[in-house]
């Protein structure tokens, strides 16, 4: 073949069902959006996995840096408060 | 399908000694990492050989799926119902999507898909043994789900636990859409055994004799010559040995065969009651090596009919890309 040019990565997201999200389900080699989404309609859905399907480019994706990880997520770590269970209530109330 | 050939090779890619101070401290946490039980993800850091070690291990496991699919689709346009072709179509389907699966985990770790295929292609690259042998019969593909993807299933499902985790995720995919093609297979052979002629009996038992022992050494080398096998254990890569796995599948399809009517080619096979397993007969390793090295009954003609594929299929790969260039432009305008 005379050109090495790769088709472009997608990643795929998929809504399994009426009412959930569309959550990320792997990714795929297409040459342009209409097919990257047929492609992924193969590729990801062939038992009936979804009702709907996203693709975007994986380039254009813009992620948190795996390095930063500590700074970014670890001050929510003791902020305990932030949850209903750090709250003690009397037994009467509870359920709120 | 599975991925024999890594333990084949000598360890080529033996950890430096000489290394500094960062990346002591970097592979120490990566190591605590994997002692915790964590998984590793395309962009944390990892040792260059766990890199490389993967790159090997899933892109033979997705050539392996992507070959597979030659020796079933041999079969499609002979199947002996409309049932059961829509069911081998579905398979051969699944094969590719799950060949797709695994090269886009390989990916993750920095190795593009053309210089997958290209290693493919060249023949530089192992795909499993398995692959090479002929389908000769209708039979072979009701022995090849019991058998080939039996044996598949009991390697890839601790896979589904390795610490790499797009590699796991795929797995479990994989594992979660294979379980049909075991169970196809089982079901088209327990048809013919139960209503079939003597002649289409007979057929099935053939075929089980010809598979038996290409089965069990899709398991790989045993424990002792598999030298790469206990840094990828160590890794969590590999969570269980290649003897280990033979034997689970062993022990699980002796009562299969019996259920089935089938006779499995071993004089040797027997129930071990101090060892709670069976006892089998000795492998013979230098057909397996010499499969491996690419001299079995169909190495030539498998790569050849991949080889081909893609390169028929070159002018669709560069109408689409000229399609979607001129679309952009368009945009542009």
């Amino acid at each position: 073949m005379s050109d090495r040019t790769e088709w472009p990565l997608w990643e795929v997201f998929v809504r399994s069902k009426a009412g959930l999200d569309h959550k990320h389900c792997g990714s795929l080699h297409a040459a342009d959006p209409k097919l990257a989404i047929q492609m992924a309609r193969d590729v990801y859905t062939r038992r009936q996995e979804g009702v709907s399907i996203w693709v975007v480019r994986s380039d254009q994706i813009v992620a948190s840096d795996p390095g930063d990880k500590a700074m970014y997520f670890d001050p929510a770590e003791d902020k305990v408060y932030r949850h209903p269970t750090f709250y003690e209530l009397p037994k009467s109330v509870d359920h709120m | 399908m599975y991925t024999q050939a890594m333990d084949t090779r000598a360890a080529d890619e033996a950890p430096k000694s000489l290394r500094s101070a960062e990346e002591v401290q970097l592979q120490e946490r990566f190591d605590a990492r994997i002692d915790a039980g964590d998984f590793i993800e395309a962009k944390d850091w990892m040792p260059e050989h766990y890199r490389k070690t993967l790159v090997r291990q899933i892109s033979q496991h997705a050539h392996s799926e992507i070959v597979g699919m030659l020796p079933e689709g041999n079969w499609i346009s002979r199947a002996p119902t409309l049932k059961r072709k829509a069911i081998l179509l579905a398979k051969v389907q699944d094969e590719g999507g799950h060949g797709l699966y695994l090269y886009a985990a390989a990916e993750t770790l920095g190795t593009s898909r053309d210089q997958l295929f290209d290693a493919l292609h060249s023949g530089r690259a192992k795909y499993s043994s398995i692959f090479n042998y002929p389908t000769l019969t209708w039979a072979d593909m009701g022995t090849i789900g019991w058998l080939v993807d039996g044996a598949a299933i009991m390697n890839q499902v601790p896979i589904c636990r390795c610490s790499y985790a797009p590699y796991a995720r795929a797995m479990i995919r994989i594992c979660r859409e294979e379980s049909f093609h075991q169970r196809q297979g089982f079901e088209a052979l327990l048809t013919m055994m139960t209503h079939g002629t003597e002649a289409q009996k007979a057929m099935v038992q053939d075929a089980v004799n010809r598979w038996w022992w290409p089965s069990i050494m899709m398991f790989g080398p045993p424990d002792d010559a598999s030298p790469n096998s206990a840094q990828s254990m160590r890794w969590g890569i590999k969570r269980v040995s290649n003897d280990e796995l033979r034997q689970r599948f062993i022990d699980a399809t002796v009562d299969q065969a019996k259920l089935l009517g089938v006779t499995l080619p071993d004089p040797d096979l027997k129930w071990n009651e101090a060892r709670q397993s069976h006892d089998f007969g000795a492998i013979d390793w230098s057909e397996f090596k010499r499969v491996l090295a690419g001299d079995g009954p169909c190495n030539r003609e498998r790569l050849a009919a991949r080889v081909k594929a893609w390169d028929d299929g070159a002018w669709v790969r560069e109408a689409a890309t000229a399609h979607a260039n001129k679309q952009t432009m368009k945009e542009a305008a």
